[in-house]
């Protein structure tokens, strides 16, 4: 099989909003390798209107599968209807969705497909001989890897938010229903659990104010709450206390959510690699912890060694006087 | 109730001790010769869990690795927490693999190995970060997946697994043979006695090349991959590093509020 046959740009997330944001850096490869750029959208009963939305930010085809089945994202079938789509339409790049669900897909797929895959790409580009570069972290984010793909189709996914969609214009695009012979899946939900929502999204709080282990309860999280309060900032926490403990919905660091602030105050968290893989891109960066040796304050750009339950407190309260 | 002993089948992978790397400063790239190796971590909550399950149900515990003659310690580790058999897939051709040449490695190891009823791996290994090889391997081998397992239960030939999604929690259900990739929440792994140990080192390790499993080199390392990394640099860590330091913390409090404001990071 050539791999010449491949052409074209094809996104998909099993989220809408993230769809919306891979047509945005789908349109800039798409243009650079002055191909179409297409999106797959995949459900029950889906309405022509969504198919218009993506193509007023950027498609120039969308495909939509619409099944009974497909009403709530399993992978195996998922991954059945973009194979089919893969081979019926032979995209040469194809961006998918971070997300966990997208992250399990993606290499499902590639596998089926024999191809390549890189995992949540933080920049995508196209070198001079139309290939797809793409950068991703590894040794626990330490490090920027540059890959490319010696195969098509080159599949990589795309953490949520990294990308801001594109305005809508009046552009115009074809829609295509095609169907899909969906087998019944091998896995089966049997209960779903909202988690109680705690926070707000962080990827893009300008100001955020985090908590770690050093706090000894869910109810000490006040005080970074006053803190926030003052500064008109986000709270957010570490992988321990949203995962262990179930305090928070999500958390910050290379296997949560990637975070951009302004200012970033980390407060009882040591700074484990996955951690600060995930606040690098912080403009200004304070640590507050009572060890001296805590790998958060060579990641940051102001500390204070002390007592957090006094130290924060205190930070709170200069903030009001000198914040007028 | 069918009751049956399980084999399960726990792929893991010895990576470099992340927080020993260093950087060669002359080309900011990262060494990673010469670095203690261990188990990856979310890879020894696997093995735990896998360990769990037989301690209450029965079965075997079949540990497997890819990598270079010295992964045998991880292996030793593995037998030493409890897994029952130990496999290392090893051969020069082998290096360099992506997560689709890793992945063909383990499925022909594990076809090989006969009937499994589940395999268990971490959600992602700490150096690549990629989170493939599970959902690779799954399909190789035509098995259902679940991914982001932090509760797992066995009812009969059922897994009832609770899977940690961004904003829920989500419980599915599958017969065997199915793969699990778990979080690092689902367990404490166990720090193995020094009885333990000394029993392990008794066991054996069997090692298999690539003309044991039938794989030519076509299939495997770079030739055998499909992405290939160009270089792996590490950026630049630009920071302050100020320490504030004054008599009482509410003076020290102010120095530091002042400083973030000479940064111009607030309001506006």
């Amino acid at each position: 099989m050539g791999s010449n046959e491949f052409k074209g740009v094809m996104v998909f997330s099993e989220d809408f909003e993230i769809i919306l944001e891979l047509l945005s850096i789908g349109r800039e490869l798409a243009d650079k390798l002055q191909t179409a750029l297409s999106a797959a959208l995949i459900g029950y009963n889906v309405s022509e209107e969504y198919g218009q939305e993506l193509i007023k930010h950027g498609a120039d085809k969308v495909y939509i599968v619409d099944n009974s089945l497909l009403e709530q994202f399993n992978v195996e079938p998922y991954a059945d209807v973009l194979l089919k789509l893969v081979n019926d339409y032979k995209p040469e790049i194809i961006l998918i969705g971070a997300t966990k669900r997208g992250k399990e897909l993606a290499p499902r797929l590639a596998t089926k497909l024999n191809a390549g895959c890189m995992t949540e790409c933080s920049k995508l580009d196209i070198d001079d001989e139309g290939r797809l570069v793409a950068n991703r972290l590894v040794y626990g984010g330490s490090s920027v890897a540059v890959g490319i793909f010696r195969t098509k189709p080159q599949i990589v996914t795309v953490p949520p938010h990294l990308f801001e969609k594109l305005e809508p214009s009046d552009r115009t695009g074809e829609i295509v229903k095609i169907n899909v012979e969906v087998k019944e899946p091998r896995t089966r939900v049997v209960e779903r659990k909202k988690k109680e929502v705690v926070g707000v999204r962080l990827e893009e709080a300008p100001i955020i104010i985090a908590g770690g282990r050093g706090l000894k309860s869910k109810e000490d999280f006040k005080l970074l709450e006053e803190l926030a309060k003052v500064l008109g900032g986000q709270v957010g926490c570490t992988r321990p206390i949203a995962a262990d403990y179930g305090w928070f919905t999500n958390w910050i660091g290379i296997s949560g959510v990637k975070i951009k602030p302004k200012l970033y105050i980390a407060v009882g968290i040591s700074g484990a690699i996955q951690h600060t893989a995930g606040i690098m891109d912080s403009k200004i960066i304070v640590a507050i912890n009572k060890d001296e040796e805590a790998p958060i304050f060579k990641a940051a750009d102001y500390g204070i060694v002390g007592d957090l339950y006094k130290v924060v407190p205190a930070l709170t309260e200069a903030f009001k006087k000198l914040l007028k | 109730m069918v009751r049956i002993l399980p084999t399960i089948i726990v792929p893991f992978k010895q990576i470099v001790d992340i927080k020993e790397i260093k950087v060669d400063p002359s080309t900011q790239t990262p060494i990673t010769v010469g670095i203690p190796r261990k188990i990856s971590d979310v890879d020894k909550n696997a093995l735990e869990e896998a360990i769990k399950i037989k301690e209450k149900h029965g079965g075997k515990v079949i540990a497997i690795t890819m990598g270079p003659s010295e992964a045998k310690t991880a292996l030793r580790e593995a037998l030493a927490m409890g897994a029952d058999e130990a496999y290392l897939l090893s051969d020069p051709i082998f290096e360099n693999s992506d997560t689709l040449a890793t992945a063909r490695v383990l499925a022909k190891a594990i076809e090989k190995l006969g009937g499994f009823d589940l395999i268990i791996c971490g959600e992602m290994t700490l150096d690549g970060l990629s989170a493939q090889v599970g959902p690779r391997l799954a399909e190789l081998l035509d098995i259902p997946q679940i991914t982001y397992v932090r509760k797992v239960t066995i009812d009969g030939n059922k897994v009832i697994a609770e899977k940690d999604l961004e904003e829920e929690y989500e419980t599915v259900e599958a017969q065997m043979p199915v793969l699990l990739t778990v979080t690092r929440e689902i367990n404490e792994p166990r720090i193995p006695s020094l009885r333990d140990i000394m029993k392990a080192s008794r066991k054996g390790i069997t090692t298999w090349t690539a003309s044991d499993l039938g794989i030519s080199k076509e299939e495997v390392g770079a030739e055998g991959s499909a992405v290939q990394i160009l270089k792996v640099t590490v950026p630049k860590v630009e920071r302050k590093g100020v320490i504030v330091k004054a008599e009482t913390i509410e003076e020290a409090a102010e120095e530091l509020v002042k400083m973030i404001l000479k940064e111009g990071v607030l309001r506006g």
